[in-house]
């Protein structure tokens, strides 16, 4: 027996490369899930509904229309940008939050989360994983509303030369560019609600807590961001800046909102991100 | 040289506010054993097995898990283990072949080139083949229970840990577990199987610890176990008073009256003896019998027999 083998009585087993396996089937596992299905179906039928009752009606929507409604009628783009307007309200913050507040805890209730400590995914890893599938999830939500509302909206209305909001024409591609350009912001934010959702996952084992939790804090957000007298506390609000997107719809794009919220969902998503793991790393599985 | 200990503690203590699940436990699970860890429901048994396997911090007190210290290098050690921890634990909307896919695509030791193969081993050797594609939802409890089994042989392991592995099974299953335990000790993996129920897991043991109320009231190999408690000679007589006086006399303790006659402790005293000086004191010996105890005795006498949860 030599010292070596004294030593080191047990090999280290070899890691593999790092592999998209383990991402891809929580992808599936998300992507598969009935629920989530449906969510996705509820958030891509907004954009057609809101073409076929404006194509209906068969007027201009009225001046007190929200943002982009006006512009509708004249080119199909817009479809897409009204579509995101409404669905970042409620029916946007809900998908995520669904996804995130069941990150953690979701696996922690049906007790699949000690399985999958001990195979091992060691708790910073399984932490990354499900945040990345969260800001994919948050891409391919965003990127959903913004391309059936395209086509939907060219069908009925047609594309051509843009309008942008500051009156001057841009052509067709530059459009779509600042069409995708707002779908990337929006679904950054979006990623950084995620990251919340993700900590407050970290807290429960009742996956439907954290996600009310997470829809609560968001719209907390937004109420704060409309009641004037906290004013000095708007631009810290994870919200503060979202609807800032439309900016990118003026000619020439104005970036200080989009850039500050670029920051604000960097600082969320990080403070969030850590958050969850100092919460997650000595947590005691009893599930 | 020995080969190193499998699982050893050293005052292994998890307290719940004032509460301690488990207290001060020096467990040791030599490598290549099959090691009975007995207890009834509540007395520790579970957090044990969660603190051994990093899922809970311990309180107090030091884990070494195939020679990696736990919880701070869990990771190294847990690729070569292999768990069942209370019952099984699924996706319900997914088949019972994948939900080990997932398992495995988890796994950074596992080679994914031979992924297919070693699901279809796993799944072939707990008889779950036929069911591999039926959503985990529509499993009966012991189906439930064969996939958590199967999961946890994926990969080759040195060591499994199998906590109530036979919950929920029929005695059928409960026969399988049995002897899927004494193949996996054929093939030189350790194991750790918990249970409330010693008539379950006696015959595949070689080494025994007994929990009670999160301490650890016993441990040794089977063989020591029931050395450790002293046989009694019981002998029937019609003069049990007699009796009685003359095991005292030969040194015997803890001598009692019973119906029939006197029973006591032999300790060091030789059984022939107690014969050969009760027929010298005139008494009419009927019968006479040394009794060792069973371990399932030697277990009701460490708990208790009741039905309350201990702790």
């Amino acid at each position: 027996m030599s010292a070596a083998d004294l030593t080191t009585p047990v090999p280290r087993v070899a890691m593999r490369r790092p592999s998209p396996r383990f991402l891809a089937s929580e992808l599936r596992l998300v992507l598969r899930r009935r629920r989530n299905m449906a969510g996705l179906v509820v958030l891509a039928a907004v954009p057609i509904f809101i073409a076929v009752a404006v194509k209906s009606t068969a007027s201009q929507p009225g001046s007190d229309a929200p943002a982009f409604f006006q512009s509708i009628t004249e080119n199909g783009l817009f479809v897409s940008l009204a579509a995101l307007t409404i669905e970042l309200g409620l029916f946007l913050p809900l998908a995520v939050a669904a996804i995130s507040g069941d990150a953690i805890a979701g696996e922690a209730n049906l007790g699949t989360l000690r399985y999958l400590l001990t195979v091992p995914v060691a708790r910073l890893r399984l932490l990354g994983i499900k945040y990345a599938a969260i800001v994919i999830f948050s891409f391919l939500a965003t990127f959903l509303i913004a391309i059936v509302g395209m086509a939907i909206g060219l069908i009925l209305f047609g594309g051509g030369d843009v309008t942008t909001l500051s009156g001057t024409q841009i052509s067709f591609a530059a459009g779509l560019g600042r069409v995708a350009l707002a779908a990337v912001y929006l679904s950054l934010a979006l990623a950084s609600l995620g990251a919340v959702g993700l900590f407050i996952s970290t807290l429960t084992e009742q996956p439907i807590a954290a996600t009310i939790a997470t829809v609560v804090f968001s719209t907390a957000s937004f109420i704060l961001d409309s009641i004037p007298q906290v004013h000095w506390l708007h631009p810290y609000l994870l919200t503060h800046h979202w609807m800032s997107f439309g900016d990118l719809l003026r000619a020439p794009i104005a970036w200080d909102g989009v850039v500050h919220g670029l920051y604000l969902a960097a600082s969320y998503g990080l403070v969030f991100f850590l958050a969850a793991w100092a919460r997650f790393a000595g947590k005691d599985v009893t599930s | 040289m020995t080969p190193p200990d499998a699982v050893r503690t050293v005052g292994l203590t998890k307290r719940f506010g004032s509460h301690a699940a488990v207290d001060g436990i020096d467990l040791v699970v030599p490598a290549g054993s099959v090691y009975g860890f007995l207890g009834p429901n509540g007395s520790g048994k579970t957090t044990t097995i969660r603190m051994l396997l990093g899922l809970i911090t311990p309180t107090h007190g030091e884990i070494e898990l195939l020679g990696h210290p736990v919880p701070s290098r869990v990771v190294d050690a847990l690729p070569r283990v292999g768990a069942l921890v209370e019952g099984p634990a699924f996706h319900p909307y997914l088949s019972g072949i994948d939900n080990l896919r997932r398992l495995d695509a988890a796994d950074r030791t596992a080679d994914p080139a031979t992924s297919g193969r070693r699901l279809g081993e796993a799944l072939d050797r707990v008889g779950l083949a036929a069911a591999a594609g039926k959503r985990y939802r529509a499993y009966s409890l012991g189906m439930r229970q064969r996939l958590a089994i199967a999961a946890a042989l994926l990969t080759p392991k040195d060591l499994m840990v199998l906590d109530e592995p036979t919950n929920g099974l029929d005695p059928q299953g409960t026969r399988e577990v049995r002897s899927l335990i004494a193949s996996l000790a054929d093939d030189g993996t350790t194991v750790l199987v918990s249970s409330h129920l010693l008539s379950e897991v006696e015959q595949v043991c070689t080494h025994i610890g007994v929990m009670h109320v999160g301490r650890l009231v016993t441990q040794g190999s089977a063989a020591e176990i029931r050395r450790q408690q002293e046989a009694e000679a019981w002998v029937d007589t019609d003069q049990p008073e007699q009796a009685a006086r003359v095991m005292r006399e030969l040194g015997l303790s803890d001598v009692r009256i019973t119906p029939h006659g006197a029973v006591g402790r032999l300790g060091e005293v030789a059984p022939e003896k107690v014969v050969t000086a009760c027929v010298h004191a005139g008494l009419a010996v009927t019968r006479f019998v040394v009794d060792a105890p069973t371990l399932e005795e030697i277990f009701v006498g460490l708990t208790g027999e009741g039905f309350d949860v201990s702790g």
